[in-house]
């Protein structure tokens, strides 16, 4: 049997979608971790963070049942768009992008933290606005940052299995990601398949992560750029 | 030199920590190795009946039944995989029959306990008239999306294609299966209103988190190949004695009547 391509690309097509809506959604939010200084600012991180330990099952239970047709949350979006969040691609991608928000938030936080004050006090003394000294200074000083967190979330979908399985519906071409169908083949035992599938995954994995990291050389420590 | 001296203290007391939670864990998976009891590995459908076997067999022996659910495809994988079991209840006598020719399982000790039912289900407040049209519901345009276990692992799975190839409506309503893990997940997609019909087992439509919420209908037998419902003795199994009495209290009359106020048909009727 031939490798599952159309689950290969929606695959793609998910990674690809996730990480482009963390990068916009992302900023604001490390904006506001690495520059505030409200005093309840670490609940909000533990919120960031918490998709980093729950395990996608909880997720998956949310989207599901707390988000279901039987829930207000539910029958409003489903007035909106005609249909559940399970089983949709869209219901995957928003279920991906909390799954991943930590890994494209942390990232950016960190970065923009590690950006020399005086720059930016420098930026506000020479009448820049906020918003115009966060795009001409902070961020271009934060592109490792940036760069690695964008990795990161990508990666971290291309392999989401949990969520999928929880509230996917393995419907092929909407639903049926490459992990899914690893799973599939070994439930099956068309071990053949699933070890190119497998492999192919790994592969692929690998050379993005090689050429983000080669591009920036200095990302692979999460910590503030010196 | 005072603040390395403490950094040190600190740091032994860490790694001190580190080596006696260590040893707790190893010691206690240790323990876990060599715990009494059967290891059962079980079809989705009987998630109900097989706990309420399991309570009264543990209450009348005080030997403990562990209980894994899954697909029964799935769970012959990992079952010809090396995984630990001492009993598999199959919904299908067929992946039995392929343990046993491969040596993986006992054929004298291969026996039906039940015909298991498949049933098309909806939720209460659902609009449609299941009970008296039985499949022609899903031709409505509000039926979105029908769920059903996997049929490439799952025998309930299986069937539902082939009550619905019998009825002539699969090619137009293929394009709306949602396929769950196994029969259990697509009772839950149906159940938590995700998908608006399903085909479930009748375990599960009569079972208490289900019962009294839905409306069913219970697909002719004729339109899908028989559930003959088999459970085995595992050649790898640790505990074959105890393995083997628990198998002879599924055979009692106690156990048969458990199984039919679950949803399922005793073989011989």
């Amino acid at each position: 049997m031939a490798i599952d391509w159309q689950a290969f690309c929606l695959t793609l097509e998910l990674a690809i979608t996730v990480s482009a809506i963390l990068l916009a959604l992302g900023l604001p939010i490390a904006w506001w971790i690495a520059f505030s200084r409200w005093r309840w600012k670490f609940l909000l991180e533990a919120i960031v963070a918490l998709p980093i330990v729950l395990p996608p099952t909880v997720l998956g239970f949310y989207v599901l049942v707390a988000l279901g047709p039987h829930s207000p949350l539910g029958r409003w979006w489903i007035s909106l768009t005609g249909h559940t969040l399970a089983f949709t691609f869209s219901g995957l991608v928003m279920g991906s992008i909390l799954y991943s928000l930590p890994f494209a938030v942390q990232p950016f936080a960190t970065s923009f933290a590690g950006v020399d004050r005086k720059l930016i006090a420098a930026s506000a003394t020479l009448g820049a606005s906020p918003l115009r000294t966060f795009f001409r200074v902070i961020a271009p000083l934060s592109v490792p940052g940036l760069i690695t967190g964008t990795a990161l979330s990508f990666a971290h979908t291309m392999g989401e299995f949990g969520v999928v399985l929880m509230v996917g519906g393995n419907i092929p071409g909407v639903t049926r990601t490459v992990s899914i169908d690893i799973f599939d083949r070994v439930q099956t035992s068309d071990y053949a398949t699933a070890n190119q599938t497998a492999l192919l995954l790994l592969a692929f994995c690998f050379a993005v992560l090689a050429v983000v990291y080669s591009i920036n050389r200095k990302a692979w420590v999460l910590g503030p750029i010196k | 030199m005072k603040r390395i001296a403490t950094d040190m203290k600190a740091f032994d007391c860490i790694l001190l920590a580190a080596c006696i939670t260590l040893c707790a864990t190893w010691s206690g998976a240790q323990e876990k190795k060599t715990s009494a009891g059967v290891g059962v590995a079980a079809a989705a459908d009987l998630s109900t009946a097989l706990k309420e076997i399991g309570d009264s067999y543990k209450k009348k022996t005080g030997v403990r039944v562990k209980l894994s659910f899954g697909a029964s495809g799935a769970l012959t994988q990992q079952i010809q995989n090396g995984a630990p079991f001492d009993l598999f209840f199959s919904a299908d006598m067929d992946y039995l029959r392929q343990l046993v020719a491969a040596g993986e399982a006992n054929g004298r000790s291969l026996y039906q306990y039940a015909v298991g039912k498949l049933v098309l289900w909806v939720p209460a407040d659902s609009p449609l008239d299941v009970v008296r049209q039985g499949m022609n519901v899903l031709l409505d345009a509000s039926v979105n999306k029908i769920a059903i276990a996997n049929p490439q692992h799952a025998p309930y799975g299986r069937a539902a294609v082939a009550a619905l190839k019998h009825a002539g409506v699969y090619d137009q309503l293929a394009n709306r299966l949602v396929l769950g893990e196994n029969v259990a997940q697509a009772a839950q997609f149906v159940e938590s209103g995700n998908a608006q019909a399903g085909f479930v087992a009748l375990a599960h439509a009569v079972a208490p988190g289900m019962r009294g919420k839905g409306k069913y209908w219970e697909v002719p037998a004729d339109a899908y190949p028989l559930l003959a419902q088999g459970v085995v003795v595992l050649s790898q199994s640790q505990h074959k004695k105890e393995a083997g009495r628990f198998l002879e209290y599924i055979k009692t009359k106690e156990s048969a009547e458990l199984f039919r106020t679950y949803g399922f048909t005793l073989p011989s009727q």
